[in-house]
């Protein structure tokens, strides 16, 4: 088993809690584990992202080999599509739509979401709806997380179990309002499949 | 024991508590600023009170372990690399002094510059200062290391360079702790003039250094952190330095890797394992996330010998870190990415966050200095140096730690008055007071703006060393009290804040402003715990 994900957003929008959420089960389930991330000026409402490769067997490089990532997992649309280069051909684009707009030239959402539909393989979803519907607009990442664990070849309990452990500390209603998140992603991305 | 999920710095970090440190020092710079926070944190550092402050600068966190070091201590001392330029005249001077407890010095690399005003490679310092250097290809053994090299460097009285770069640093994965090591007792060097580096007794000392290097090199070669590995295909023999192993094992995960292949992990370079890899091979690869060093040393200056590749040949790309992609395609072997990026995705620069005091000091400066002209603001590192791009375009340098002042000092010397100068609280503190005081003494035309937003805020919000002082030391220098202005750089002051800073740049002295409002991302994670308290008292 070998997963390389890209995870992709604005700084700021919470990618590391699911890159932190995905590691975290990872190690539950035995498996090797290397995520490489932005910290420092990038930032500061830049375009970030983290490297997260899991796997069976060891892990060699902190980067992704160009051309290999099997998902891309983007909370900001524009940002899904930064980073296709990294993206093997038959790899899978999992997006919120959206938008964090804090440029001039931001294209328009039209063209936008043309663009990301013209991917071979992808899932889109209104993460911030969803989120909202959940409690809070601030789960949205864990909607997005949600979205990608049909495809993450980890147990759903695993996941669930790193969302208790991460936001434990934060009281009950928090760890619920995440994994209520967590299964509207889910229930999302099954349907769409 | 149940592996942690460390970045490279904790794992730094962790070493080091296990390892029997008592006191860690380090100014914040990006990629190494983990190293500190994680100790500041850790349970373990508390319960044995292991020293763990932020420093002035690196040149005082440099000397203040060199000093644990004296006291028979295991010390630790952090820095991103442009941060050991700061240091380096408290460390090229530990080398010849020696260490008595453990000294370890870690410089965190950052190649390609993600977050940083150059790419210099830090072994350079550590070759042009005699020290052992270690260099860990993973997070894992970046940790070992760090037990190894306080030993090493107690065992060799030297201070010990620990190189890493931005992808180990700022990459996580599990770590397996070691058994925990006791702190060393207070003790003494047995020369009480070890540390005297008087004419006389620094000759004497550095003959030592100079004859400390072949053990140096004896100790590389069985460490196990260089290892020559044989191949049965001759033709390219490898030399790969640290992290650049696994991205040369990342190509190599469906087939063998068949060429010989030397590691290296830690210097001085054991001679006997790179003759052995030269005299075997047709030609040499060497794999380097920095600079060229090593392939220039194979190379020489007139490269006579077997062929060499690796970045001076172009093999590789001059610049920039290494990523598995550019060690592939030196290999020859074919790199498919995937699509292109499509042309609607607009670049997105980091900038100042809504509502940083920044943006406000700097949208009155603009339009107070307006009547003499742009191109006379020396700014300098931190946040505010974002101020450099749209839409505020307000600053015209940022070259390192306190330049702000001191150029502006030169460039009105020249007659470009009134200059200007706008640096950071905490970068005052690290380099600007001296230059300031120099302004004084030259009785410069300048106004210099510190832009108090109360801590050390690029890289995340450390505690800044000027908090509550800035007046003080300002008065203490000798700018005269009716030009030090403080004002809060908020909208709705803006005309007052551009009446004042006018008032200022037509002074013909050293005047300082103080716009102060505090960092708003520090202000609303202290509401955040704070509303977190609240919540927990009803």
């Amino acid at each position: 088993m070998k997963k390389d994900i890209i995870l992709a957003g604005v700084g700021g929008q919470g990618i590391l809690s699911i890159a932190a959420c995905i590691g975290m089960a990872a190690l539950e389930e035995n498996l090797f584990l290397k995520q490489a991330e932005v910290h420092g000026m990038s930032q500061r409402g830049g375009a970030v992202q983290s490297n997260l490769r899991i796997s069976s067997e060891p892990v060699a490089s902190d980067l992704i080999p160009e051309g290999k990532a099997d998902i891309i997992l983007a909370v900001e649309p524009m940002e899904s599509l930064r980073y296709l280069p990294m993206l093997d051909k038959n790899g899978w684009v999992i997006t919120s739509i959206n938008p964090f707009i804090n440029i001039p030239d931001y294209p328009s959402m039209e063209s936008l979401m043309k663009e990301i539909w013209n991917q071979p393989k992808y899932i889109t979803l209104d993460a911030d709806l969803m989120a909202k519907a959940c409690g809070s607009v601030k789960a949205a990442n864990m909607v997005v997380l949600g979205a990608a664990t049909p495809f993450l070849d980890l147990k759903i309990e695993s996941i669930q179990n790193a969302i208790k452990a991460i936001f434990g500390r934060k009281g009950e209603d928090i760890v619920q309002l995440n994994l209520d998140a967590l299964k509207a992603g889910r229930d999302h991305a099954l349907k769409q499949l | 024991m149940q592996k942690l999920l460390l970045l490279g710095d904790e794992a730094i970090a962790q070493g080091a508590i296990d390892a029997g440190m008592s006191g860690i020092y380090a100014y914040p710079g990006t990629p190494s600023t983990e190293i500190m926070e994680y100790v500041q944190s850790s349970k373990d550092a508390k319960e044995n009170g292991i020293r763990a402050l932020w420093s002035a600068n690196e040149k005082t966190a440099m000397e203040s372990a060199l000093g644990m070091s004296y006291a028979g201590k295991r010390a630790m001392v952090c820095m991103k690399h442009v941060g050991l330029n700061v240091a380096a005249d408290a460390f090229v001077n530990a080398a010849i002094t020696g260490a008595n407890g453990g000294l370890v010095v870690v410089a965190a690399d950052d190649p390609s510059m993600h977050s940083s005003q150059n790419e210099q490679d830090s072994r350079f310092y550590g070759k042009f200062s005699l020290v052992p250097i270690l260099e860990p290809a993973n997070q894992q053994q970046a940790y070992d290391m760090v037990h190894y090299a306080f030993q090493l460097s107690e065992d060799f009285r030297i201070p010990v360079l620990l190189r890493i770069t931005t992808r180990l640093a700022h990459s996580r994965t599990g770590v397996q702790r070691a058994a925990m090591r006791k702190q060393n007792e207070l003790k003494l060097p047995d020369n009480l003039r070890q540390f005297v580096l008087l004419p006389s007794i620094a000759r004497k000392q550095y003959r030592e250094l100079l004859g400390k290097q072949e053990q140096l090199e004896a100790a590389s070669a069985k460490s196990g952190f260089n290892r020559l590995i044989d191949g049965k295909n001759k033709k390219t023999g490898i030399i790969a330095c640290g992290l650049a192993y696994n991205y040369l094992m990342e190509n190599f995960t469906d087939q063998k890797l068949e060429a010989p292949l030397l590691c290296i992990g830690q210097y001085p370079v054991p001679l006997d394992m790179v003759n052995k890899l030269y005299e075997s091979c047709e030609e040499i690869l060497v794999l380097e996330d920095g600079y060229p060093m090593l392939e220039e040393l194979l190379k020489g200056m007139l490269n006579k010998g077997k062929k060499i590749k690796g970045r001076l040949d172009g093999t590789l790309p001059r610049d920039g870190e290494l990523t598995p992609g550019i060690v592939g395609t030196a290999f020859g072997q074919k790199i498919e990415k995937g699509k292109q990026t499509p042309e609607l995705v607009k670049n997105r620069p980091p900038k100042l966050c809504d509502g940083c005091s920044h943006n406000d000091a700097f949208l009155a400066l603009n339009d107070a200095i307006l009547e003499y002209g742009r191109g006379r603001v020396f700014s300098d590192i931190g946040c505010y140096t974002l101020s450099a791009l749209e839409p505020l375009e307000a600053i015209n340098s940022c070259v390192d730690m306190g330049a702000s002042i001191t150029m502006a000092i030169g460039a009105a010397d020249a007659g470009l008055v009134p200059a200007v100068a706008a640096i950071g609280d905490s970068t005052f503190t690290h380099s600007g007071i001296t230059g300031l005081l120099d302004a004084v003494n030259n009785n410069s035309p300048i106004t210099v703006l510190i832009l108090d937003n109360s801590t050390t805020g690029m890289t995340g919000g450390q505690a800044s060393s000027a908090y509550g002082k800035i007046d003080s030391i300002v008065r203490g220098l000798g700018v005269p009290e009716e030009h030090i202005k403080v004002l809060k750089p908020l909208r709705k002051y803006h005309d007052e804040n551009v009446a004042i800073m006018r008032e200022e740049l037509a002074y013909q002295g050293v005047s300082v402003i103080i716009p102060r409002r505090e960092c708003i991302q520090t202000l609303s994670r202290k509401l955040r715990q704070k509303a977190k308290v609240k919540a927990l008292d009803v």
